[in-house]
């Protein structure tokens, strides 16, 4: 029991450790989150300008260009996650730590579920300014809707990065396998929000939060599992 | 001391008697497909296109089998490390790959006349093509890693991530629209067009046996025929 | 932990293989090594030293054959291997965003321990003017007297050390060979790949010399072990020239 315990803690410190390791290196080396944002505003940017300037398209396309806006820019962050392990051949001094291995991949998650998340509420900001978005009535859902969908989007950019990171043409990969598989994310967050937003339809933002609650549990689980052996080749 | 680096640490799959099938699964799919043709009435309101469900419909079952076969491969390849197992998942995709592109054709060429447009953004076009995409990805996967056991590895895991997402992304694309007709099962079909689809569902089976199987032959022999030449270049056994 | 008896071996490998794709870089290499032993691995370019001590290392998975550390198989028992092999690569595998202390630091929390032997050991590998510095910043012999100080943190008894004098000055060579001998008498044992025999003068008790993914035949080991002999002679001399290519052109002539 109290070996369990013991077990348990050295897991719980090894998740801190990489999330600190993390967000640390990502912290001095400013650069990253300071291009990682703009890039995700100059895309909504671009988006108002596909959209045209009619003020009632706009706050309709507002979740969608949100979604995607994160998603673009959310993908860098990804690969960037590796990128500091790769860089001096870290990564092989990770793997040699005795102890369990998905808590590398717990680590990073954290580290990139802030990130992203930072990321996500200065997107979210900027877009409810440039789209004329007003504060829905039933924000505390809304935001309940952008974490979910942020848990989604990160667990697999996380897992994909793992291996895009170290493959040939890492920045055509990692879209490539990611993005296919975030269409439910994608829809439910962006058909929730939309629902949400236009205060109707509590019905149909339930159904889609449900289906995001499903789909975070079944692929936080699954992404664990697998990361050993995707970590190890 | 004995290096076990011999060229026959791979076994080759024996062609056996699967030419012979393959003769077999020909011959059965005209047979089918013109029993289909001929038995069949022409639709009420489709006319003659309503033939194209028999190509169709079974293609479309294909994508399912050669999901799960990749599902199940990929779970005992990182259960068992086995090439084998390695390269069947691959087949499989390959194989699903092929269908799942026919399936799109087939309904955009259905879609044309019935909808007046190639394309539309019903349910089960847009899942259809993104599970496509899905499959792209992992072949896409596979032909970016040279290293073999680093590439059964991480394919295996998207293999097996791919098929878990399959219903949740057939729900979700479902419920963000839905105008396409009735599921055609052959529960809710006139039994006149019902033999003619089963036995069709049965030829198309066999068919993508028949092609996974000559394809993984195929990976192994390729396999087999690198080590060997290797085993040659460096003077071993 | 596990304390070793005379009859296991620190290190113990059986007709160990691996290919990578069709090529096999090693092709069934048998090694033994005693507690208390220091062994030098020799053999020229891509000839599977590095290949070898990364599957001792758990790194990399054998593709045939098998191997143990202190009686613990390297794949069925890999967590148990890691608790006892410390491996030092070609690269660092440092931070470059964070301290050489914040590193180290970093390192003891996934290795579950305190952080109070941290500073006495920066103070060994002699950095402790750049603690607080970035290694960013770092010569390569710097990031290498990290690298060891890390690696000294995980109390490590079987050392797999790949070219471990590179960049290193004399200082940094006298600390590294009395961190080997230590672990060695401490009853643990090294196993340290080399391109030249100077540096590891009177370290190495002998050596063993892969060629074409097999180990080189006993003549060519003798050899080896005669030059090195005669370099640990001449070891005063401080000469710089690769005994290890002497050595090998050395037994090309008994071949011809």
């Amino acid at each position: 029991m109290t070996r369990v315990r013991q077990q348990g803690g050295d897991n719980w410190r090894r998740i801190r450790a990489i999330a600190w390791k993390d967000l640390t290196t990502e912290r001095r080396s400013k650069a990253g989150f300071n291009a990682v944002v703009s890039l995700g505003i100059t895309i909504l940017v671009l988006f108002g300008f596909a959209l045209g300037p009619d003020a009632q398209v706009l706050r309709d396309a507002a979740p969608g260009a949100l979604w995607l806006a994160v998603l673009f820019a959310g993908v860098l962050a990804f690969n960037r996650s590796y990128q500091v392990e790769l860089d001096t051949g870290a990564l092989e001094p990770l793997l040699l730590y005795p102890g369990a291995r998905w808590t590398i991949f717990t680590g990073k998650l954290l580290a990139n579920m802030l990130f992203v998340g930072l990321l996500l509420v200065i997107v979210v900001i900027a877009g409810m300014v440039l789209f004329a978005v007003k504060v829905p009535d039933a924000w505390p859902t809304v935001i309940a809707v952008l974490a979910l969908g942020a848990i989604g989007l990160v667990t697999l950019g996380t897992f994909y990065a793992s291996m895009a990171s170290r493959s040939r043409a890492r920045e055509v990969l990692l879209p490539l396998l990611l993005f296919p598989m975030l269409v439910p994310v994608l829809l439910a967050a962006m058909q929730a929000s939309k629902a949400l937003i236009g205060a109707d339809m509590m019905l149909e933002a339930g159904a889609w939060i449900k289906m995001l609650i499903a789909y975070d549990i079944i692929f936080v689980l699954a992404t664990h599992l697998a990361f050993e052996h995707v970590i190890e080749a | 001391m004995t290096a076990p680096a011999s060229s026959s640490a791979i076994p080759v799959p024996k062609a056996g008697s699967w030419p012979l099938f393959g003769w077999f699964t020909l011959a059965f799919m005209v047979f089918s497909q013109w029993y289909a043709i001929a038995t069949s009435p022409a639709d009420r309101d489709m006319g003659d296109l309503q033939k194209i469900l028999y190509v169709h419909v079974p293609a479309s079952w294909i994508m399912s089998i050669t999901f799960a076969l990749v599902f199940v491969y990929s779970l005992l390849y990182l259960w068992k490390g086995k090439d084998s197992y390695d390269l069947l998942a691959a087949s499989s995709a390959e194989v699903g790959a092929t269908f799942v592109g026919l399936t799109l054709v087939q309904g955009m060429i259905w879609g044309k006349p019935t909808w007046g447009v190639w394309w539309t953004w019903d349910a089960r076009l847009t899942s259809t093509l993104v599970l496509f995409l899905v499959f792209v990805g992992y072949l896409a996967l596979r032909a970016f890693i040279d290293e073999p056991q680093r590439r059964g590895q991480w394919s295996a895991a998207v293999g097996v991530l791919g098929s878990i997402n399959v219903p949740i992304v057939w729900m979700s694309v479902r419920w963000w629209r839905t105008l396409h007709q009735m599921q055609s099962t052959p529960q809710t079909m006139d039994p006149t067009y019902r033999n003619g689809l089963l036995i069709n569902f049965l030829a198309f089976t066999l068919l993508a046996v028949y092609l996974i199987r000559r394809r993984y032959e195929a990976a192994m022999i390729a396999r087999a025929a690198e080590m060997t030449s290797q085993a040659a270049a460096l003077g071993g056994h | 932990m596990t304390h070793p008896t005379d009859d296991v071996f620190a290190i113990e490998a059986q007709s160990i293989a691996r290919r990578f794709g069709a090529r096999w870089i090693l092709r069934g290499v048998s090694l033994h090594v005693r507690p208390g032993e220091v062994v030098g691995l020799l053999g020229s370019n891509g000839c599977g030293k590095s290949t070898l001590l990364r599957m001792l290392a758990t790194l990399l998975k054998p593709t045939a054959g098998s191997a143990a550390i202190y009686g613990h198989d390297v794949v069925t028992e890999a967590d148990e291997v890691r608790r006892n092999i410390g491996f030092l690569a070609h690269t660092p595998g440092l931070y470059d965003d964070l301290s050489a202390r914040e590193n180290l630091e970093f390192a003891a929390e996934m290795l579950g321990g305190g952080h109070e032997d941290i500073d006495a050991l920066i103070e060994r590998v002699n950095l402790s003017h750049v603690r607080h510095e970035r290694v960013r910043g770092f010569s390569a012999g710097m990031q290498r007297r990290l690298a060891l100080g890390r690696l000294m943190l995980t109390k490590a008894r079987v050392l797999l050390f790949d070219e471990p004098y590179s960049n290193l000055d004399t200082d940094g060579i006298r600390l590294m060979n009395s961190i080997i001998s230590e672990a060695a008498r401490d009853g643990g044992a090294a196993l340290v790949v080399l391109h030249e025999l100077a540096p590891a003068a009177g370290l190495l008790d002998r050596t063993v010399t892969i060629r074409d993914g097999r180990v080189a035949d006993p003549t060519a080991a003798l050899l080896a072990e005669a030059a090195l002999a005669s370099t640990a002679g001449a070891a005063s001399t401080a000469s710089t020239a690769s005994t290890a290519s002497a050595a090998s052109a050395a037994s090309i002539s008994v071949v011809a």
